[in-house]
C-alpha cells in the first residue's frame, strides 16, 4: 500500500512538472539575453507555434534531444510564437498534453522586421526556425530538423 | 585542370544558389498563368493599362494569413482603381495543408467577397521564382513597359496582431511613392509567416 501511494505521488509530481510551467510572455529584448550567452553551454533555441505543422512534427526530435543531452553542457529554450489570446486554449494545453519538459518561453513582439535579423540574417521569418549557438559557433536553421540531425550538430558543438 | 573544373562548378553551384534565392527588389518579375478560384487562369499580362501590382502570397490556414486577410482586401480596395491591382496567391500542396485546397480556396474567396483573384500555385513553380518563403510574403511589382520591376519584398505592415497598432504601412508605403514617382522607401522587410508547403522542401 505504502509503495502504491509513493508511486501515486510520483506520478502526481510528474504530471505537474509539466503543468507546472510559468509562461513568460516577453518581447525581443527579453528574448535577447538567451540568445546570447557566452559560457560553456550549447544552446537550441527553436521558434514555433502550436498550429504550425511543421513544428509540431519536429517537437518530439527536441524533446528527444532534451533527454539526449541531459546533465550536459546543454540548455533547449522553446519560444513560441502563439498569440497571448491562445496561451491558456492551446499553448498550455499542447505542452501538458505532449508532455513538454524543456523551458517555454512566449514572444509576443508583432513588429517581427525589427528583430528577425537580430535573430539572424539568415532567416526569412518562416516557421519553424531554430538557432543553435555556443561561444564558438552560431547558425540559424529554416527548416524542420530530423533527430538524428538534430543530435549530430550538438553532440559536436559539446565536443568541440 | 581539376583546379579550374572545381572552380568553375563552385561558380555555377554559386550562381545557381543565387537564383534559387529568389528576387531583390529592381529585379524583373516573371509572369505566370494560374488557375483563379472563379475558374479562369489569371496572368499579369491580362491586366491591360495596370501600373504594377500587389503579389501576396497567401493562404488559408496560416493564422498570420488570416490577420491580415482584410488588410489585404483594404489593399486591393484603395489601390486597385489607381492601378495597383492585388494578385493573391496560395503556394501550398493542399495535400499536405486540406485546408488550402482549392475548394477551400473558392469557399474562402466567395464567403469573404474577395474582389481580387486568389490562384493556385499548383505546380509549386512560381513562388520559389519570386524566392517567397512564407505566407503572407508580399512584392510589390511596378510595370515598365511590359516588364514588371520587383520595388518593394516583404510584410505588409509593422504589426501583425493589430491593425490597430501599425505605426509602419510597407506596402501602401511603396505603392505611394510608385504613384508619386519616387523611390520606395523601404524596399524589403521581414516577417514572421508559415513557411510554404512544399514535400519537395
Amino acid at each position: 500500500m505504502r509503495k502504491l501511494v509513493f508511486v501515486f505521488l510520483l506520478l502526481t509530481v510528474a504530471f505537474f512538472h509539466g503543468v507546472g510551467q510559468d509562461l513568460k510572455v516577453m518581447d525581443y529584448e527579453g528574448l535577447e539575453p538567451h540568445l546570447q550567452k557566452e559560457n560553456d553551454t550549447t544552446y537550441v533555441i527553436n521558434f514555433w507555434a502550436t498550429w504550425c505543422k511543421p513544428c509540431v512534427k519536429e517537437m518530439p526530435a527536441f524533446q528527444k534531444l532534451n533527454r539526449e543531452f541531459a546533465g550536459k553542457p546543454f540548455k533547449l529554450l522553446l519560444v513560441s510564437l502563439d498569440f497571448p489570446s491562445q496561451i491558456d486554449s492551446r499553448l498550455t494545453p499542447f505542452i501538458r498534453e505532449n508532455n513538454i519538459q524543456a523551458e517555454v518561453v512566449v514572444l509576443d513582439d508583432p513588429d517581427s522586421n525589427a528583430w528577425i535579423s537580430k535573430v539572424s540574417k539568415n532567416w526569412s521569418g518562416s516557421l519553424p526556425g531554430t538557432l543553435i549557438y555556443n561561444r564558438n559557433s552560431r547558425e540559424f536553421y529554416e527548416k524542420t530538423f530530423e533527430y538524428h540531425e538534430l543530435k549530430q550538430i550538438v553532440n559536436k558543438l559539446i565536443k568541440e | 585542370m581539376k583546379t579550374l573544373l572545381i572552380s568553375v562548378t563552385l561558380f555555377l553551384t554559386s550562381l545557381a544558389l543565387t537564383a534559387g534565392g529568389g528576387y531583390e527588389p529592381g529585379d524583373k518579375a516573371t509572369d505566370f498563368k494560374l488557375k483563379n478560384v472563379d475558374g479562369t487562369h489569371v496572368s499579369l499580362s491580362d491586366y491591360d493599362n495596370a501600373k504594377g501590382f500587389i503579389v501576396i502570397f497567401t493562404c488559408n490556414h496560416c493564422p498570420y494569413a488570416q490577420k491580415y486577410e482584410k488588410r489585404i482586401m483594404e489593399l486591393d480596395k484603395k489601390y486597385d482603381p489607381k492601378g495597383y491591382h492585388v494578385i493573391a496567391i496560395s503556394p501550398n500542396d493542399p495535400e499536405l495543408v486540406p485546408e488550402d485546397s482549392f475548394e477551400n480556396m473558392k469557399k474562402r474567396a466567395e464567403k469573404m467577397d474577395y474582389t481580387f483573384p486568389y490562384l493556385l500555385d499548383e505546380k509549386q513553380n512560381v513562388y520559389p521564382k519570386y524566392g517567397a518563403t512564407k505566407t503572407p510574403h508580399v512584392f510589390v511589382l511596378e510595370n515598365e513597359g511590359d516588364e514588371h520591376i520587383v520595388r518593394y519584398i516583404g510584410a505588409i505592415d509593422d504589426n501583425y496582431k493589430d491593425a490597430s497598432l501599425v505605426e509602419e504601412k510597407y506596402v501602401e508605403n511603396a505603392v505611394d511613392a510608385l504613384l508619386a514617382g519616387n523611390e520606395v522607401p523601404v524596399k524589403e522587410t521581414k516577417a514572421i509567416g508559415c513557411s510554404i508547403k512544399d514535400k519537395n522542401k
